[in-house]
């Protein structure tokens, strides 16, 4: 990714989108390791840095905007107290001038009342207000590369169109990488440059958006855009068949080939290279390469 | 002619929270979540409310079940009062389910998914003991979870996934009527389509009830029959979905609406950080609630009582003293 850039990342539900952030903030949950592959944030390589290393980066270089704000906030600890904590960590800021960082963050985010709501407790807010608060604890030190994880799928859409204006001010300013995970395809219309859409753990498709939505190649990226619901009342939405297989016992062809309209005995027997059917466009299929 | 009884009925629904301040926690102002909702939701409808973040839908729904008390108000389900306690409760909690808007919090860490829907089912005897097992097995396969996850704890599950155990955990009962608070949010498009004609095949085989909360105004206008538009804690427009999207009245409807996003990288908006306060429900103005923002503000907004929710010659109804 370059300085500025901002890259979504789309796919269904349970194909390792989480996964991939967490991996490259080095916060795998137990029982899970990166197997391989590496990961260069400004020339260094995040996956051979100390623990101690990577501590001094998260939160100041790169951060995290956790899918479930919930899981990721202390219950027993005030939201303002948290963000604090993470300023005075790593600014060096005294009590005060941090707790001071804190509230005004909380303003940034549209927090209602940031003084007042600085010091409720996670479950004294509502569910987009504790998203805020995550977002604003990862804003905080502004950061050169924020991954945001569905960030806002808890925001109305007004207070929605007001934080990604903030991020993208923060991106102009700085150069801020921002990677988007998220399944509103609005969103990505609105401030992706770059799309990757993930289909069971890998890249299925890559193109810049506006190449993605006037084009999209695979056929899990068509069904998905097929899928969004346009308002005609009562109608059958239309989805895709069949459930992603499981991680355990994937296919030896293409993933997609279970579900796939177009798969032929190729695709089942042997796993689609990525290609490059247009100068920029990234596909994994055997029937809609070049 | 008399009307049947509408399934839910809640008059002047009232949810009061303290702000609480220092080591003593004193009471230092008051939370307005909720400041007098009322609608009613028929058998076999799905009645939506949107609205700014923090306006009081989750606490709406709360209240509804008895996870949150409210400060005044009522609501009857089928005409009966739903504020009881003890064994009415039990019975109650079988007719209403509801799908929490956090669904990893909502989920027993230590249980088992298999566990985790089956309790339901072995808490209201539902089936026989030696059925369950499959009954669970088929409620996973309607959410589009696979048979070997049941053995799975929540921690291994992705967002999504565990939205759909909530789902599914929501459904176990065939309730009459399910809160659904932000049910699809985790979900790609095309497992929210098939959670969402699921929840469509339910309610025209079961006559179930929804009400569904929701800031996806694609799924709102694609599922409801009618829609509430809730801000700072008060219902300022209820109208048909048609009628709703095809001309928002309230100016707060209308703001919202044109909010949305739209799938197309050719036309988008410019993005800017906003300025201004957000309107909070710790402090709610004098008047309309909504004349700091509103275009449309006259003297008679910015004083006494708020403007109340009336109705307008089309049918729907209406909080302006303008519109
Ligand atoms: N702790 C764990 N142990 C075992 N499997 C796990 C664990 N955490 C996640 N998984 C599995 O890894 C896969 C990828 O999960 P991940 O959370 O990355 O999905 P996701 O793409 O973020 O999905 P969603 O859009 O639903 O949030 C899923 O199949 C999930 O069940
Ligand atoms: N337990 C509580 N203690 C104090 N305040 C609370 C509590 N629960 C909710 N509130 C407050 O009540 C108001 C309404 O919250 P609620 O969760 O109902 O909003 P919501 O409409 O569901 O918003 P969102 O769309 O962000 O989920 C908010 O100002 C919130 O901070
Ligand atoms: S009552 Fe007045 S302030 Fe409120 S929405 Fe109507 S015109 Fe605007
Ligand atoms: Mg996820
Ligand atoms: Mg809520």
């Amino acid at each position: 990714m370059a300085a500025g850039e901002t890259l979504a990342i789309v796919g269904e539900s349970g194909c390792g989108k989480t996964m991939t952030a967490l991996a490259l903030m080095r916060l795998l949950p137990e029982g899970a390791e990166v197997a391989a592959g590496a990961v260069r944030l400004e020339g260094r390589n995040l996956l051979a840095l100390s623990e101690r290393a990577v501590e001094d980066l998260r939160g100041s270089r790169i951060a995290m905007v956790f899918q479930e704000p919930l899981t990721a906030l202390n219950p027993v600890m005030t939201v303002g107290a948290q963000i604090a904590e993470a300023v005075a960590r790593h600014r060096g800021l005294g009590r005060r001038a941090a707790w001071a960082a804190a509230v005004e963050a909380l303003g940034r985010v549209r927090m209602p009342d940031p003084a007042a709501r600085a010091r409720a407790f996670p479950h004294e807010l509502s569910g987009g207000m504790r998203q805020r608060a995550v977002i604003a604890m990862a804003l905080v030190n502004r950061p050169r590369v924020i991954l945001a994880d569905e960030p806002t799928t808890a925001l109305d859409v007004t207070i929605q169109a007001q934080i990604l204006g903030l991020v993208a001010g923060l991106q102009a300013e700085l150069g801020t990488a921002l990677v988007l995970i998220t399944h509103d395809l609005g969103v990505v219309a609105e401030v992706a440059d770059r799309v990757i859409v993930m289909y069971s753990g890998r890249k299925v498709e890559e193109a810049a958006v506006v190449g993605l939505f006037d084009a999209p190649l695979h056929p899990y990226t068509r069904g998905l855009m097929g899928a969004v619901p346009r308002g005609r009342g009562g109608a059958r939405l239309a989805d895709i068949p069949g459930t992603v297989p499981a991680p355990a016992a994937l296919p030896a062809g293409c993933a997609f080939a279970p579900r796939c309209p177009l798969a032929t005995a190729r695709c089942r027997a042997a796993r689609p290279p990525l290609t490059a059917p247009r100068p920029g466009h990234l596909v994994a299929c055997w029937e809609c390469g070049p | 002619m008399t009307l049947p009884p509408p399934l839910l009925e809640v008059a002047d629904l009232i949810v009061h929270f303290p702000v609480r301040h220092g080591l003593l926690r004193r009471r230092v102002g008051t939370v307005r979540a909720v400041d007098g909702v009322s609608f009613t939701l028929g058998r076999g409808e799905t009645l939506a409310l949107v609205g700014e973040s923090g306006c009081g839908k989750s606490t709406t729904g709360l209240a509804l079940v008895g996870l949150v008390r409210p400060t005044a108000g009522s609501a009857r389900l089928d005409g009966a009062s739903v504020a009881v306690r003890g064994g009415a409760r039990r019975a109650l909690a079988r007719r209403m389910g509801i799908v929490f808007q956090d669904p990893f919090s909502s989920l027993n860490p230590r249980q088992r998914i298999e566990a985790i829907l089956r309790a339901p089912l072995d808490i209201h005897g539902v089936g026989r003991p030696r059925e369950r097992g499959a009954a669970v097995a088929a409620l996973m396969a309607r959410v589009g979870l696979r048979p070997d996850q049941g053995r799975a704890f929540p921690h291994q599950f992705s967002g999504g996934q565990r939205q759909r155990v909530g789902i599914a955990r929501a459904l176990a009962l065939r309730p009459d009527l399910v809160i659904l608070d932000e049910p699809v949010s985790a979900l790609d498009v095309s497992v929210q389509a098939q959670i969402l004609n699921l929840l469509a095949d339910l309610q025209r085989d079961f006559g179930l009830a929804y009400l569904m909360i929701s800031h996806d105004l694609g799924v709102v206008e694609h599922v409801a029959h009618r829609v509430a538009v809730m801000y700072l804690g008060r219902i300022v427009e209820l109208a048909g979905r048609a009628d709703l999207f095809a001309a928002p009245r309230h100016p707060y409807s209308e703001l919202l609406l044109a909010a949305a996003p739209l799938p197309d990288p050719r036309r988008r908006r410019r993005l800017a950080p906003a300025e201004g306060e957000v309107a909070s429900a710790a402090a709610v103005p004098a008047g309309c609630a909504f004349h700091p923002r509103c275009p449309l503000a006259t003297a008679r907004c910015r004083e006494g009582a708020p403007p109340p929710l009336a109705p307008r010659a089309d049918g729907r109804l209406l909080a302006c003293h303008h519109r």
